[in-house]
């Protein structure tokens, strides 16, 4: 105990550095989110967060299991790697419930130029048309058909 | 009982470090996904591209990206033969309607698409103040918006312009290499529509993915490799006018 005589004042600033300690640390508890630090300097919760987003593409596997028959047609032609969402736009809700929610009609006038404009910067050997020229305004899917677009044997016309 | 103001500031240290995992609680159970079995990146082939817009339509459509801000976009770059260092560079719109026919179409002309490119060693995710950036386990840079401030110094940071501040929620955003899919198994909004199969998404960790064939044979390039940032991004058929 001789040791401690003379230390009253340093037991007394220990203890506000305890109770400084116990603050900061509660303070801490407080503002800092429970997963943050755990897998690195980030909230780890904010992963699941983001990849529970809702998908608006429902992706060409969902399609298929329904349209084989689109598929077997499709994967004949030019159009084969072509997924089926980059024309019929968005349709993980149709997907989900494919009777109350029908994909929208195509206009194949305005949809198939926006590949198949021509434009000097795109690779050579894509098949490209100037519209105007090409049909005059008649639909490409006259003459086309969209999954299968290159036109059938002579015989078919007159 | 004595205490010696050694025993004292150990039993403080102790006791401190006890309670802060006291605080911390018990980890969440980890859902079905393993990020930790992914690596993700992905691979653009100019000589594919036809800039049809079709990816960026897509990725603002997935991702209720504001108008006039880009996750991703296409730029169309003119390399007349004698400007090889200082080509003309046009993206009306980020290019998600198409391109109109330049006047001046001599020279050298392709396109570009662009996006984050998920750098390993990212300048943003090193500049954000309060890790509301960050690098996943599966190698995506992802922000969480509730931990962003808004501050834009993510924005100034990324060398490749990739971020932009949402004007409603007023948190920087960027491509997050649709997280929500690419988990789910799927692909990204942009590779899904893209027709040409000019962009492909790539899991560097999966032996069974086709870029390993492809990296054998073919040469690639980053943006700016310069900035050392270790881009994820791989361009085949890159021009050196592309900045």
């Amino acid at each position: 105990m001789s040791d401690l005589k003379d230390a009253g004042h340093l037991l007394r600033l220990a203890a506000v550095f305890v109770v400084a300690v116990l603050i900061f640390l509660v303070i801490r508890a407080a503002l800092v989110p429970k997963g943050f630090g755990k897998l690195g300097h980030y909230r780890s919760e904010a992963l699941a967060e983001i990849a529970a987003k809702p998908i608006n593409y429902a992706g060409h596997q969902a399609c298929e299991t329904c349209h084989s028959d689109i598929v077997d047609v499709k994967s004949k032609g030019k159009h084969a790697g072509v997924n089926c969402e980059s024309c019929h736009g968005p349709l993980a809700k149709h997907a989900e419930d494919p009777a109350s929610v029908q994909p929208a009609k195509l206009e194949a006038i305005s949809l198939c130029p926006r590949c198949h404009t021509a434009n000097a910067a795109k690779p050579k050997s894509f098949p490209q048309v100037i519209p105007e020229d090409h049909s005059g305004g008649v639909p490409c899917d006259t003459c086309h058909k969209p999954h299968t677009p290159v036109i059938e044997a002579a015989e078919a016309k007159p | 009982m004595s205490m010696t103001r050694r025993h004292f500031l150990i039993l403080t240290a102790a006791a401190a470090a006890a309670w802060d995992s006291i605080l911390a609680g018990t980890p969440e159970s980890a859902p079905n996904y393993n990020a930790s079995e992914h690596w993700y990146g992905m691979l653009m082939q100019i000589e594919k591209c036809i800039g049809c817009g079709s990816c960026v339509r897509a990725c603002q459509l997935e991702n209720n990206v504001p108008d006039g801000y880009f996750r991703t976009w296409v730029e169309r770059y003119h390399v007349a033969d004698w400007t090889v260092e200082s080509p003309t560079v046009d993206s009306p719109d980020g290019g998600k309607n198409g391109f109109v026919e330049l006047k001046e179409t001599g020279g050298k002309n392709f396109f570009v698409p662009k996006l984050c490119n998920h750098c390993a060693d990212s300048p943003c995710t090193q500049v954000c103040p309060v890790g509301a950036t960050f690098d996943s386990p599966d190698g995506v840079v992802l922000i969480d918006p509730k931990y962003c401030l808004g501050c834009r110094y993510c924005i100034q940071a990324c060398p490749y312009g990739c971020r932009f501040l949402n004007p409603s929620s007023e948190t920087a955003e960027k491509c997050s290499l649709c997280y929500h899919r690419i988990t789910k198994g799927l692909t990204t909004a942009c590779c899904e529509n893209c027709p040409t199969g000019a962009r492909q998404l790539v899991d560097f960790k999966n032996p069974k993915d086709p870029i390993h064939e492809f990296l054998k044979t073919h040469s690639v390039q980053v943006l700016k490799p310069y900035m050392a940032t270790k881009a994820k991004v791989y361009y085949y058929g890159l021009d050196g006018s592309v900045r």
